[in-house]
């Protein structure tokens, strides 16, 4: 007969095993990808790799510099699309919207988040690339195809809308009531309590996400590999071709195994990556703590 | 009563819905002028949507339902040509728990003045100073007004509060149940303060506590489940109350 208390104590020490495996998970992965590289950094300076711009795996040069670029120019595109579009959309569903198609509209948003960002990529495919190419660029006087760095910024910002949008409207509602009725209670109009008062009480909470949303476009693959063309060139303009990180991950290893080196290569750009998008995660979970006092 | 002058706020036939619950019944009450008034009754009776109805802070309330009129100085609060924004800035608020802004000590004294178009830094600097004199709060703070609101204690902060709303220069102050968060240090504080208020202001002042009532009421208004029971000058209320169930409340039968 097993005691009460010794159940309590067999129960504690089952229960860590699985954030046990998640952690192990995690920090296994992170060591086996700074294994890998090593190959790559041992025979390349870390300045070859980052700043170079002749990505030429057969003839052994790995400059990762026209993917950071990309994914760079990607990504900002993506948050100046996405930034202002989802704050201002929380703040009309958090604090105008009539009670019904503010449930409404949360739960389009959270069907947003769940949609596989293949569909995000063949959408934009049939509707953006042509836009792109036959509209936006002739408008700027400019020849493209269609797959450029903007296309891949726009389908990416959609894509981030639902992130920055949930947790902003979140924040905004859990501003309390009493602070509003402070607020209004001066005389300070709806729009005022809004813009001094709710948005700046949850501002921690919008830094962070735009944080996380930064970090989820730095990491995205898929869609992104769809619509930017594929090419290792730094872009001259957002009409030019690209690459990012992830995209070269996705769409070239295993393909070109049998050169030396480029495994290791690819493993490196991964690591930079996954090293990237956790600051990005960290600093989000720091501005909160930070600010929300 | 309620046609009478000498009434700064008076309500007719105010019924209000919250959902599908009533709330208020026909509540008819008159405040005067100057002086405390008290709304008096056990939680949960309705005393703090009657506060909320008088500035319309009741309006952020989903599914509310308003009937019947509310004068301010015969000006109708609920007129769909109302200003809004006038009438609650005539009337400052001063909560259960103190609610300092997101913003620095300075910056919540001046938040009213601001959104009401003063922008000249001296005229802000000149009442930040004169509304913290008054509630005793300059000595404590002039050093450190760049600070967040959030670093004071309550009682401070909720002497930063009165001086906010104090800074809008209201008619008339409402209060919910201000000293119940605090210690009793800082209760007495604002006790005192609202006393030297009201020679000038109009004090409405929600509680449960007969304790309070007793010590500052100069009116009364008792409410029992929505219903307006007694109204009267304090001494006669307390001391010859007409009916059986303020007579019970006093006696600590009802809570």
């Amino acid at each position: 007969m097993i005691s009460k208390k010794a159940w309590d104590r067999i129960y504690e020490r089952l229960l860590t095993v699985p954030s046990l495996i998640v952690v192990s998970v995690f920090i296994s992965m992170f060591a086996f990808l700074i294994y890998r590289s090593i190959p790559i950094l041992e025979s390349k300076s870390l300045g070859h790799l980052l700043l170079s711009s002749r990505w030429n795996p057969d003839r052994g040069s790995f400059g990762l510099y026209p993917m950071i670029v990309g994914t760079i120019m990607v990504t900002v595109i993506a948050m100046m699309i996405a930034v202002p579009i989802s704050i201002f959309s929380a703040i009309y569903i958090s604090e105008y919207a009539p009670r019904r198609l503010k449930s409404t509209i949360k739960s389009i948003i959270d069907v947003l988040a769940g949609i596989p960002s293949v569909v995000y990529g063949m959408c934009a495919i049939l509707v953006l690339v042509p836009l792109v190419s036959d509209h936006v660029g002739p408008f700027f006087g400019v020849d493209t195809t269609g797959y450029t760095v903007l296309t891949a910024g726009i389908t990416l910002s959609v894509m981030i809308f639902p992130i920055i949008i949930s947790m902003c409207v979140e924040a905004f509602q859990s501003v309390p009531l009493t602070l509003r009725e402070a607020s209004l209670t001066l005389g300070a109009t709806k729009w005022e309590t809004v813009k001094y008062v709710v948005f700046r009480k949850a501002s921690p909470s919008v830094y962070s996400s735009i944080l996380l949303g930064f970090g989820r476009a730095f990491g995205e693959t898929m869609a992104v590999a769809m619509v930017i063309g594929n090419l290792p060139f730094v872009p001259r303009s957002v009409f030019s071709p690209a690459t990012t990180i992830p995209a070269v991950i996705a769409t070239t290893y295993g393909e070109m195994m049998s050169l030396p080196l480029f495994d290791s290569a690819i493993m490196f750009s991964a690591l930079l990556l996954l090293i990237i998008v956790v600051i990005f995660n960290i600093l989000a979970k720091v501005v909160i703590m930070k600010y929300s006092r | 009563m309620t046609e009478n002058k000498e009434y700064r706020i008076v309500t007719k036939d105010l019924n209000v819905w919250i959902g599908k619950n009533h709330i208020l019944k026909d509540v008819n009450v008159g405040i005067p002028p100057r002086g405390i008034t008290v709304i008096l009754g056990p939680s949960g009776c309705g005393k703090t949507t009657l506060l909320k109805s008088f500035n319309r802070l009741i309006d952020l309330v989903d599914g509310v339902k308003v009937r019947g009129t509310i004068l301010l100085d015969g000006m109708d609060v609920y007129h769909n040509t109302q200003d809004i924004e006038d009438v609650r800035k005539k009337m400052g608020l001063l909560c259960q728990r103190p609610t300092p802004l997101p913003m620095s000590i300075y910056d919540n004294v001046t938040y009213g003045l601001w959104v009401h178009g003063e922008r000249s830094r001296k005229a802000l600097d000149n009442k930040a100073e004169t509304y913290l004199k008054k509630v005793g709060l300059w000595t404590e703070v002039h050093d450190r007004l760049t600070d967040p609101a959030t670093k004071l204690s309550l009682g401070q902060q909720q002497r930063l509060c009165l001086a906010r709303g104090l800074a809008v220069e209201p008619e008339v102050i409402l209060c919910d149940e201000p000293t119940s968060a605090l210690d009793p240090t800082s209760s007495r504080k604002i006790e005192n303060m609202l006393r030297e208020l009201k020679s000038v202001y109009t004090i409405v002042l929600v509680t449960h506590t007969l304790r309070l009532a007793e010590l500052l009421a100069d009116h009364v208004i008792f409410i029992y489940n929505g219903r307006v029971m007694e109204q009267g000058e304090a001494r006669q209320v307390f001391e010859h109350p007409k009916s059986e169930l303020t007579k019970s409340f006093m006696i600590g039968e009802i809570l």
